[in-house]
């Protein structure tokens, strides 16, 4: 399977990433090596095997569903690239 | 003896005996790295003052009688894991101006135990690479070069800072992160121990997400006593890591005397790739001839599904990758570039933010986990990693540890390599599927290549048997007998 031009804007676009007109030629390269090298997969028989999630052996751990931090608008804030108060600003989004 | 012959166990028998204070060693490190590093990159920030009153609080602790193996040991921390109050950067420009607000739970663990931290150590970007030319903060220099000749060869990746920091002696010992091999290939290149543990042995809380299925934690230092010192503090279960292993820690150093004898050790014929350089499968020899003759019995085994690890890992990595970079959106922390609406300042953000392997990562996993192609190529990839999983398990039903090589080839050069992604992917063969497994594994210094280059052997264990991995690698190294050193260091 090979991915043609409309196919890596249209990725570009899913991720989030400005793609310019003369890049795509050279993503597309590159993607579908990528691909074309992960084809291979293609001959293994995987009938009747379970997808392996993670690399734990073990179930995932839960804990009591209850507020246990907080307090910390300054801490998460400090980072902001934009902030009004205690509040992320961001470009207008409703006109 | 120059101050920076010694090792971390022995700093810190001259630290307790009070032959040296913390602060005169930190002090000679601070003078080694501002010598050094303009020349290698190992560092992207360095925290000479942090680091002097870390000294002075070890020397305190020291005098108390309190102290740890680690109190006062000058230590890199790979740029990935958060520090408080100490900018944390993952090697990309998109987390330039980010000052982390909490400490990662590794390096408070290092902190608590008395370690002092010189700086944060040089990485491909948000650890995706191989050879650390992928950090948007400049490539970082192997310290060691081919003999004869002075091309700057490349450290590895992706912690090739903390690999080039510990070999050139700016660093006593430095922490890393394994996603794929980043703790083991560079310490190959580079003539240093590495170990990447068992999945869940240490806290990923505050590391900065490549994979979290594969992320995992690590030492790397100058021998295997030094990476079990360190491992020591570092490892141990963490709440605020869901998959952290409720274990108990052993003493990793009480493993390193227990030899070899009786072992079951295996050799999987798949590792034997056609092409493989001549001069590694010769030092894999002399390694499982070295396990022989002090009694451990050499086993031949099957990994059948090996081949595949490389194309299973570039699907789920970037899979994992570009769902925890979703985060890098110009909104809560790091860079911002400023658009029409929201949708554009999101991806002028990411376009100036992410280097050129990151943002194929993304886009390879965006592709695989999007609708109409998430069965053929994420769940397979997942179906092919139980296979591989199911490979260990049999061979250790039959074994107690694994021994490959760590690298296809010695430290390349920069711009080496650079012609398609795939062929820098392929460093990663060996090392790969013990992360996919996520089963322990280390790297140690094994001998020098022709061209007068460190080689690593790789000791792969069981699950959550580190001890064993580490038993095996102090038999390798005694054997091995690795004294050479690179022509770039502190004297």
């Amino acid at each position: 399977m090979s991915l043609d031009a409309a196919t890596v804007r249209r990725i570009a676009k899913l991720a989030r990433i400005r793609v310019e007109d003369e890049e795509v030629q050279t993503l597309q390269g590159e993607l579908n090596a990528i691909l074309g090298y992960v084809e291979q997969l293609g001959e293994v028989n995987v009938d009747g095997v379970e997808p392996l999630s993670g690399g734990a052996q073990m179930a995932l751990r839960q804990r009591e569903d209850v507020v246990n931090d907080g307090g910390i608008a300054g801490k998460i804030l400090a980072n902001a690239p934009d902030r009004e108060l205690n509040f992320f600003a961001v470009p207008k989004v409703v006109e | 003896m120059s101050i920076f012959d010694l090792t971390i166990a022995g700093a810190a028998k001259e630290l307790a005996a009070r032959k040296v204070s913390a602060v005169e060693l930190v002090t000679a490190y601070n003078g080694a790295v501002e010598a050094l590093n303009p020349r290698l990159n190992a560092y992207i920030t360095v925290t000479p003052e942090l680091a002097l009153a870390q000294a002075k609080q070890a020397d305190a602790r020291i005098a108390a009688g309190n102290a740890t193996p680690l109190t006062g040991i000058p230590l890199a921390m790979k740029d990935l894991f958060c520090t408080e109050g100490v900018r944390t950067t993952a090697a990309s420009k998109i987390l330039e101006p980010f000052v982390p607000q909490y400490e990662s739970t590794v390096s408070a663990q290092l902190k608590a135990a008395g370690a002092v931290m010189l700086g944060k150590a040089n990485l491909d970007e948000f650890a995706m690479g191989s050879s650390n030319i992928t950090s948007g903060y400049g490539p970082v220099e192997n310290p060691w070069k081919r003999a004869g000749a002075d091309a700057k060869l490349v450290p590895g990746g992706s912690s090739g800072g903390s690999a080039a920091a510990v070999a050139a002696r700016i660093a006593l010992g430095a922490t890393g992160t394994d996603t794929g091999g980043s703790i083991r290939q560079p310490a190959a290149f580079t003539g240093l121990a590495g170990i990447k543990p068992t999945y869940g042995r240490c806290s990923r809380y505050g590391i900065i997400a490549f994979a979290s299925s594969l992320d995992q934690a690590g030492p790397m230092a100058r021998n295997v006593e030094d990476c079990a010192l360190m491992l020591n503090a570092m490892a141990g279960f963490d709440v605020k890591d869901s998959t952290s292993a409720e274990r108990a820690v052993p003493d990793f150093c009480a493993a390193l005397n227990r030899g070899v004898k009786g072992l079951r050790i295996g050799i999987p014929a798949e590792y034997r790739m056609d092409g493989t350089n001549p001069e590694i499968v010769a030092l894999w020899e002399k390694g499982i001839s070295w396990l022989r003759a002090q009694g451990a019995e050499i086993v031949d085994i099957s990994l059948p599904h090996t081949k595949y690890g490389l194309a299973v890992y570039y699907i789920v990595a970037p899979a994992e990758a570009s769902s925890n970079l979703a985060r890098y959106d110009g909104v809560r922390f790091g860079a911002r570039v400023d658009g029409v609406d929201l949708i554009d300042m999101y991806e002028r953000t990411r376009a100036a933010g992410f280097g050129a392997e990151v943002k194929r990562r993304i886009m390879i996993g965006t592709y695989v986990l999007s609708h109409g192609y998430y069965d053929a190529y994420y769940l397979k990839a997942q179906k092919v990693r139980n296979l591989m999983l199911r490979d260990f398990t049999q061979a250790f039903a039959k074994v107690d540890a694994i021994l490959t090589p760590t690298a296809p080839s010695a430290a390349f050069g920069l711009g080496e390599k650079m012609d398609d992604p795939v062929t820098m992917y392929l460093n990663d063969v060996f090392t790969v599927p013990a992360s996919l497994a996520g089963v322990p594994a280390m790297s140690v210094p094994a001998g020098l290549s022709a061209e007068g280059l460190p080689l690593g052997l790789q000791i792969i264990g069981r699950h959550f048997d580190e001890e064993t991995v580490f038993a095996v690698s102090a038999a390798i190294e005694k054997a091995a007998g690795f004294t050479a050193l690179p022509e770039v260091r502190a004297k």
